[in-house]
């Protein structure tokens, strides 16, 4: 009896620390094909990223309208595009928040934003939030740079510093891509920074 | 020579208290050294270390746990310390006065670090770098607990009590 309450002891020790450190499936690595998906962009058209003819690669952006480090590099995101498009590497923005938990991230204020910014590039509303899950995004702003094939180049920031602009010493996407438009490999392929947690349906 | 560098090191030394003595709340700049410091503790001393942001809503709601964590726990050689990543522009205007109207009772400190790839991966590399984020340091037993996203008390209560049990 003594023995069994020890051993049940034990199992929920060991529960305790499953649930404690098992994080949720972590999605893509560097080096991980990624599946194409489709997504309602603001325009109200259907966007895959196959259906984007002259990609060579892509700069998918998970991001959102309300979380403030999403709003300190969304002139950073238009930068982006409006410099690599015509490269061949579009920005594919992708919103991933539950508007009911984030109502300032609906697909209304989503259009909104989109039209107040001009935005050059998609933006997509990922409602059903299995691509963010796919990916395994955790927060916005979280970049992940495909090349052509689909492969997983890059997972991270976009560079340095989400405060300023200007004094960003290491502009990791730009990095990225410039490096993938020249064939070579890319130099630094994961990076973090502080962001909003993606929010989740409850 | 020598005097002078003296000298200057004194003015700066005066300069810098003041400087930190005009932050009424006692909302101390951080550098990542003191991450480190806390999370390679071998006193006895346990730390909770919470990283969240004046603009960061399930931070915001999370904040009153952590008061009471420390209140409850005021027996145990327990620190909370609430670490602010608001941006370096804000802390005069936004948190400072927060942090006076919440009137938050756990030491509240400011990361003053340009770039995070400086310490998150260092501090545990299964952060994504989102917040709210939740570490425990206890320096008797060298254990550590890490919780991204946000935690009721229960769940903050049964982080720490596994993690500084023998």
């Amino acid at each position: 009896m003594y023995k069994k309450l020890l051993l049940l002891g034990f199992l929920i020790a060991g529960l305790g620390m499953a649930f404690t450190t098992t994080n949720e499936p972590t999605g893509y690595a560097v080096g991980d094909t990624a599946k194409d998906f489709k997504l309602k962009n603001v325009d109200g058209k259907m966007v895959s990223l196959k259906s984007m003819k002259k990609a060579k690669g892509y700069i998918v952006v998970f991001t959102c309208n309300h979380c403030p480090y999403a709003l300190a590099y969304q002139d950073r995101i238009i930068e982006l595009h409006n410099k690599y498009a015509e490269l061949g590497y579009p920005v594919v923005a992708i919103n991933p928040n539950d508007k009911d938990r984030s109502p300032g991230d609906s697909f209304d204020k989503m259009q909104e934003r989109a039209k107040e910014k001009d935005y050059p590039f998609v933006y997509l509303y990922d409602e059903k939030q299995d691509v963010a899950r796919s990916f395994g995004a955790t927060r916005t702003p979280h970049v992940y740079i495909l090349d052509k094939n689909m492969k997983v180049q890059y997972i991270g920031a976009i560079d340095d510093n989400s405060e300023s602009a200007e004094d960003a010493s290491e502009k990791y996407v730009e990095n990225a891509v410039d490096a993938l438009i020249k064939g070579e490999s890319v130099a630094v392929t994961q990076t973090k920074a502080i962001g909003c947690t993606i929010k989740w349906k409850k | 020579m020598i005097k002078r560098n003296i000298l200057s090191g004194l003015l700066l030394f005066a300069l810098s208290f003041s400087v930190s003595s005009l932050l009424a709340q006692d909302v101390a700049l951080i550098k990542k050294e003191q991450l480190f410091a806390w999370k390679n503790t071998t006193a006895d001393s346990i730390y909770v270390v919470n990283f969240w942001a004046t603009w960061c809503a399930p931070c915001v709601k999370e904040l009153p746990a952590f008061d009471s964590l420390q209140q409850a726990y005021a027996e145990l050689p327990l620190q909370v310390i609430l670490v602010s990543t608001d941006f370096r522009k804000n802390l005069e205007s936004k948190v400072l006065p927060f942090v006076e109207k919440k009137q938050i009772q756990s030491t509240v400190v400011f990361m003053d670090e340009r770039n995070p790839n400086d310490y998150i991966d260092l501090l545990n590399p299964e952060w994504s770098g989102a917040i709210p984020a939740t570490f425990i340091f206890s320096g008797k037993n060298k254990k550590t607990a890490f919780h991204e996203g946000d935690l009721s008390y229960k769940e903050l209560e049964d982080l720490l009590l596994e993690t500084i049990q023998e």
